[in-house]
């Protein structure tokens, strides 16, 4: 289990390297989920008043699509100079691979949802510090829920010539649940009425999701990875 | 791992053969050759020795039997890929020492220095991949994918884009794990270079073998015949 953590370790700690130096992933997600938010604010948003409801949604969306971007090029990286065949020609555990790959990129949406989260209760007059620690849990449950099978996803598409365009399309309907677990916990918290134990239902929710589908994806990345 | 023994292997896309009935043994101590024309299946061979690849039908044994594949096979294969299998965002040192702890290779930070060593590149070692020449570049990959010791080293088209200088310091390097008893199977078009290396050279052609021989003399002609 030791050798298993130290490998997601490494794996993680060398993308967050690249990324660092390169800050490819970071610049594009963070403005593409900007831009996201701002088009909707400007067609939404009246004389300073959004309509009820619609923050959540609107968060949402950012981070799925920021998400999405992000995954295709974090794969997209180890095909360059064909690193992805030398991380699984090491005898290390193939699932230790994809669990720094999805840390990495979990890593990098939660640097996108600290700009987006701000942005969104600015905007749309959402109550972000009304209830921080649910609006935590519900955040970090849905992103690692959407990440999880996105990763697996992104690793399966590597080698398609079409991966970009496949990769939304796959994503998407398997994540639908994610989606509407996120929207909805996230606008019982921030509607003018808060419902603190619908929100707790989708944040369970979201972690029984979590649990099946990061088993699943650990489960299944070695096979994906043979061909 | 004292032998490598392929056994009717055979890889199929769909209804295209890339290799078909592929057969030989070799030993430990010996430079393989795979030599043929592009497209012959040179690469698809060595990725399938690599475990990268499953073949669709045949076996292919390391050591006595026992495993073919898993985590314990891989760690005793170091592969040179055409591609460099190097991040050019990391530096030189940075990707060895990823690479070391990925194999989880004992003192990490000594096998590095001494990798950067052999590779000549002590004084390059801070800096990234990206702005190296490909001679330093292979230089690295080289020494990544010897820095667990592996006892099969695979090479893809070695020499390519080499000077005469850094392919001799290649040639020397295979020598020397020749001698540690290390048995390397590379795919090259240079038979120039081959020539007096190999120990036994494998001819392929449309993903067919067309022959074997353990010569070590006039490479170029035995290679005409067996592949016209």
């Amino acid at each position: 289990m030791g050798a298993f953590f130290r490998v997601a370790w490494h794996v993680m700690r060398k993308d967050m390297t690249v990324e660092i130096r390169s800050r490819e992933i970071l610049f594009t997600t963070v403005l593409f989920a900007v831009s996201v938010v701002l088009i909707f604010s400007f067609a939404i948003v009246r004389e300073g008043r959004a309509p009820d409801d619609v923050a959540a949604g609107i968060l949402w969306v950012a981070i799925s699509f920021a998400g999405t971007l992000a995954m295709g090029r974090t794969f997209e990286r180890e095909r360059y100079n064909d690193t992805l065949r030398a991380l699984i020609l090491a005898p290390a555990d193939r699932p230790a691979i994809y669990m720094g790959k999805l840390l990495g990129l979990l890593l990098l949406m939660a640097l996108v949802e600290i700009i987006l989260l701000p942005l969104v209760g600015l905007l749309f007059s959402a109550p972000i510090f009304a209830y921080p620690i649910m609006l935590s849990m519900l955040l970090a449950a849905g992103t690692l829920g959407f990440a999880a099978v996105g990763t697996l996803f992104a690793a399966m598409l590597v080698r398609v010539r079409s991966r970009d365009t496949l990769l939304p399309v796959l994503l998407y309907p398997i994540t639908i649940p994610v989606m509407i677990a996120g929207v909805r916990g996230t606008a019982a918290l921030f509607q003018a009425a808060p419902d603190e134990p619908m929100a707790r239902f989708w944040i369970g929710l979201l972690v029984f999701w979590d649990a099946i589908f990061v088993t699943l994806a650990l489960w299944t990345f070695e096979p994906v990875m043979t061909e | 791992m004292q032998r490598l023994t392929v056994t009717d292997v055979a890889r199929h896309y769909g209804r295209r053969k890339a290799l078909s009935q592929i057969n030989f043994t070799c030993d430990a101590g010996e430079i393989v050759g795979l030599l043929g024309p592009n497209g012959a299946g040179k690469s698809t061979l060595l990725n399938i020795l690599a475990t990268l690849l499953t073949a669709s039908k045949g076996r292919v044994e390391y050591g006595d039997g026992g495993a073919t594949t898993g985590a314990e096979v891989r760690g005793r294969i170091g592969m040179l890929g055409h591609d460099l299998f190097l991040y050019p965002e990391l530096t030189a040192r940075e990707n060895l020492t990823f690479f070391a702890r990925l194999y989880a290779v004992a003192d990490v930070p000594r096998v590095v220095a001494r990798a950067l060593e052999r590779a000549g590149l002590t004084d390059r070692a801070n800096d990234l991949v990206s702005g190296f020449s490909r001679g330093m570049r292979q230089r690295v990959a080289l020494e990544r994918a010897l820095l667990h010791e592996p006892q099969l080293i695979l090479l893809d088209e070695p020499f390519t884009g080499l000077d005469q200088a850094s392919t001799a310091a290649l040639v020397a390097r295979l020598r020397e794990r020749q001698r540690a008893g290390c048995l390397i199977v590379l795919a090259t078009h240079d038979l120039d270079v081959a020539e007096g290396l190999l120990s036994r050279a494998i001819y392929l052609r449309d993903g067919r073998m067309v022959g074997s021989d353990t010569g070590s003399e006039g490479l170029l002609d035995r290679y005409r015949r067996a592949i016209q």
